[in-house]
C-alpha cells in the first residue's frame, strides 16, 4: 500500500493535499475570479435572460434598424454643416440639398429610374447567368477529381484576370451593346460561385456521404440528399459575394461603353462637371447595392436554419 | 425461448410491416443470411510502396440469425473486416459470401450501423430513418414502417425533431432504427453503443436484444467492450496479431454459452470475461475461485 491509500476521508485527503502543496490546512484562500470565469458568468446571465423571456436590447429589431441608421444620419449631418458653413466649396461638396434636387431633376425627367432600371437589370441577369454556371462548373469541379486536375487550373488562371482588361476585347467582340456588359458582370458573378461551391463540395463530411452511399444513394441521388443540402449554406454565401461583385463589374462596365445606366450617369456627370449628380448616382449604388444585398441575406438567414 | 420483456405489440407490428415492405421487385431481405469470410485479408498502402498489413487469413462462418461478436484492441482491424462485409472497402485477398453470392459494393443485402450516429443534420428523425428504406417502398408502407421503428427504438415523442435537438444516445437509436428500415438480411454494427455513457449503453444493448428478437437477423458486431460481447453475442471472435506476423488473424473463438438475455452477474461469463481479457493483453488481477471451467450450459444452436 501507498501512502495516498492510507488516506481514506475526505477530511484526510484534503488535509493530505494541502500539506504536499505547502498550505496550511486552516488558512482560508482568497480567491478572485479569473477573467474566463468572470465572462462565463455573464454568458451565464445573458442565458437566464433568454430563458425568462427578456430579449436582450442587441436582439430587438427596432434597436437594430436605429443602431445602424445612426452612422449614416451621423455622416449626413457633418456633411450638411461642412457645405453650410463654407468650409469647402461647392464645387468640391455640394450640399445635401443640391444634390436632392439634381436627383427630383432627373427623376421629373425620366432619367433617373430608367438608368437606376436598366442597370439593376444588368446585374439581375448577368448574376443569374454567372451564378448558375458557377454552380454547374463548381459542382462539377466538387465531385471529381479528374474535372478538378483538367479545369480548375484553367479557371483559376481566368479568375486572376482584372475586370478591366475584359472590357476591350468584349467590346471588339459583342460590340458595346447589352450582351457585353451583361457578359462581364456574369464573369464577375461567376467566380464566387464557383469558388465556394467547389471548395464546399470538397468538405462535405465524408462520412455523411459514406452513409448516404452505404444506404444505396448514389449519382444524382446521392448529390441531391446529402451533397447538395451540406453545402447550401455555403453556395447562398457565395451567391451574396456574388451579387456585391455583380454591382463592381456592372459600374466598370458602365463606365467605359454606355448611353446610359448609373455608370453612364457617373462618366457623364465628370465630363460636364456636374459633381452633385456623382454623388447622387455614388448614393444610388450604394443603396441599391445594399438593398439587393439585404434581400439576398434574408434568404441566407432561412436557409442557414432550414439546412443546418 | 424469445424476449419475455418484449410486448406483443411492436415485435408484431414489425413483423407485419417487414412482410408487407416486400416486393417482389426489390432484393428485401426477410430471411436472416449467412456470411462466409474464405481467407479475407486486406493490405493498405503504405509509404514508398511498402503495403501495411491489416488482415490476414480471416475464414469464418456465420450462421443466418446468428450474433457474433468481432473483439480486438484498437487498430487491429475489426472495423476494416466489417467494412469488407458490408462492401464498403474490399478484400485484397480471399472471398466473402452473403447468401452463397458475393458482395457488391454497399451491398443492399447488409446495413449498417455506425460508430456515431451520421444523421443528416437537416432532416428530422424520422426523416432520418426513411433515408435507410429500401428504394421503392411504397411512400404509405414506408411510413409506417419508420412510425413502428421510431417506437420501437423509443423516440415516439421525438420523430419531428432535428437530430442537434436529441442526445447522443438518441441520436445513435435513431441510427439503429435508419438500419433495421431496410430490414437488412445481415446487420453490421461498428461499435455502435461505444460512444456512449455506462448506462445509456447497456440499456441500448437490451433495446438490440429487443429488436433481434422481433425480427432475427445475423449480426455481427465489432465492439472493444468485453461485457458488451458477452451480453449479446452467440459467439465471439476475437482478432489479434501474432508475434512476428503483420497483420491480424482470429486469436481466439468463443461460443457464449447460454440464452439471452443473460444474466449480467453470471459467474460464468465472469470466467470467459476474463479469458476475453487475457487475449486482449489485460491482466485480470486474480484467479477464478469456485468456477467449473467446463459448462453445463448450452450453446448456440440450441
Amino acid at each position: 500500500m501507498t501512502h495516498t491509500d492510507k488516506l481514506t476521508t475526505a477530511d484526510e485527503v484534503r488535509a493530505g493535499v494541502a500539506s504536499s502543496a505547502g498550505l496550511s490546512s486552516e488558512q482560508p484562500v482568497a480567491v478572485r475570479a479569473r477573467p474566463s470565469v468572470a465572462a462565463r458568468t455573464e454568458a451565464s446571465a445573458r442565458r437566464e435572460d433568454s430563458a425568462r423571456g427578456r430579449v436582450p436590447l442587441t436582439r430587438r429589431t427596432w434597436f437594430v434598424i436605429v443602431g445602424g441608421s445612426l452612422l449614416p444620419l451621423l455622416l449626413l449631418a457633418i456633411w450638411q454643416a461642412v457645405t453650410a458653413l463654407g468650409l469647402v466649396s461647392a464645387s468640391q461638396l455640394p450640399s445635401p440639398a443640391s444634390v436632392w434636387t439634381a436627383g427630383v431633376d432627373l427623376l421629373q425627367r425620366g432619367l433617373l429610374g430608367q438608368y437606376a432600371a436598366i442597370s439593376t437589370q444588368r446585374v439581375l441577369i448577368g448574376f443569374a447567368i454567372g451564378a448558375l454556371l458557377g454552380l454547374i462548373l463548381g459542382a462539377i469541379v466538387g465531385l471529381s477529381r479528374l474535372a478538378d486536375i483538367l479545369i480548375a487550373p484553367t479557371l483559376g488562371a481566368i479568375r486572376a484576370v482584372p475586370s478591366l482588361a475584359w472590357i476591350p476585347l468584349l467590346i471588339l467582340w459583342l460590340k458595346i451593346g447589352e450582351e457585353s456588359k451583361i457578359t462581364l458582370i456574369a464573369i464577375g458573378a461567376f467566380f464566387p460561385v464557383y469558388t465556394t461551391v467547389s471548395a464546399a463540395l470538397r468538405h462535405v463530411d465524408r462520412q455523411l456521404v459514406e452513409a448516404g452511399r452505404a444506404f444505396g444513394y448514389n449519382g444524382v441521388r446521392l448529390f441531391s440528399t446529402v451533397q447538395l443540402p451540406a453545402v447550401l449554406p455555403s453556395v447562398v454565401s457565395g451567391l451574396r459575394l456574388a451579387l456585391a461583385q455583380s454591382w463592381l463589374f456592372l459600374v466598370a462596365a458602365e463606365l467605359i461603353a454606355s448611353s446610359m445606366g448609373l455608370g453612364f450617369l457617373l462618366i457623364d456627370s465628370q465630363n460636364n462637371g456636374r459633381i452633385d449628380r456623382i454623388i447622387l448616382a455614388i448614393i444610388l449604388l450604394a443603396v441599391l447595392g445594399k438593398v439587393t444585398d439585404s434581400l439576398v441575406g434574408l434568404f441566407e438567414r432561412w436557409v442557414n436554419k432550414r439546412w443546418s | 425461448m424469445t424476449s419475455s420483456r418484449l410486448t406483443a405489440g411492436p415485435q408484431g407490428a414489425l413483423r407485419a410491416v417487414s412482410n408487407s415492405a416486400k416486393g417482389p421487385e426489390f432484393e428485401t431481405t426477410d430471411a436472416a443470411l449467412t456470411v462466409s469470410f474464405a481467407g479475407i485479408g486486406r493490405t493498405f498502402p503504405g509509404e514508398r510502396g511498402q503495403g501495411r498489413s491489416v488482415l490476414r487469413d480471416i475464414s469464418l462462418d456465420v450462421k443466418a440469425g446468428e450474433v457474433l461478436a468481432i473483439l480486438g484492441t484498437s487498430g487491429c482491424g475489426k472495423s476494416t473486416l466489417l467494412r469488407i462485409a458490408g462492401g464498403l472497402d474490399s478484400a485484397t485477398t480471399g472471398d466473402i459470401l452473403i447468401d452463397g453470392r458475393p458482395v457488391t459494393p454497399f451491398d443492399a443485402r447488409t446495413a449498417v450501423g455506425f460508430q456515431e450516429p451520421r444523421l443528416l443534420p437537416w432532416r428530422s428523425v424520422a426523416d432520418n430513418v426513411a433515408l435507410g428504406l429500401v428504394r421503392g417502398t411504397p411512400k404509405t408502407e414506408g411510413a409506417a414502417r419508420v412510425a413502428n421503428l421510431i417506437d420501437l427504438v423509443g423516440l415516439g415523442a421525438f420523430a419531428g425533431h432535428r437530430p442537434r435537438q436529441i442526445s447522443g444516445g438518441m441520436a445513435q437509436r435513431a441510427s439503429l432504427a435508419r438500419a433495421l428500415a431496410r430490414n437488412p438480411g445481415v446487420l453490421l454494427l461498428d461499435e455502435p453503443f461505444g460512444a456512449l455513457d455506462a448506462l445509456t449503453r447497456l440499456k441500448m444493448q437490451d433495446l438490440l436484444l429487443d429488436v433481434h428478437a422481433a425480427a432475427p437477423t445475423t449480426v455481427l458486431l465489432v465492439t472493444h467492450d468485453v461485457d458488451e460481447a458477452l451480453q449479446l453475442a452467440d459467439r465471439i471472435i476475437l482478432l489479434g496479431r501474432k508475434d512476428g506476423e503483420e497483420g491480424s488473424s482470429i486469436a481466439q473463438e468463443i461460443v457464449v454459452p447460454g440464452h439471452r438475455p443473460r444474466d449480467r452477474g453470471s459467474a460464468e461469463l465472469a470466467e470467459l470475461r476474463g479469458r476475453l481479457l487475457a487475449g486482449l493483453g489485460i491482466d485480470r488481477h486474480g484467479e477464478a475461485r469456485g468456477v467449473e471451467k467446463t459448462t453445463a450450459m448450452p450453446t448456440f444452436p440450441y
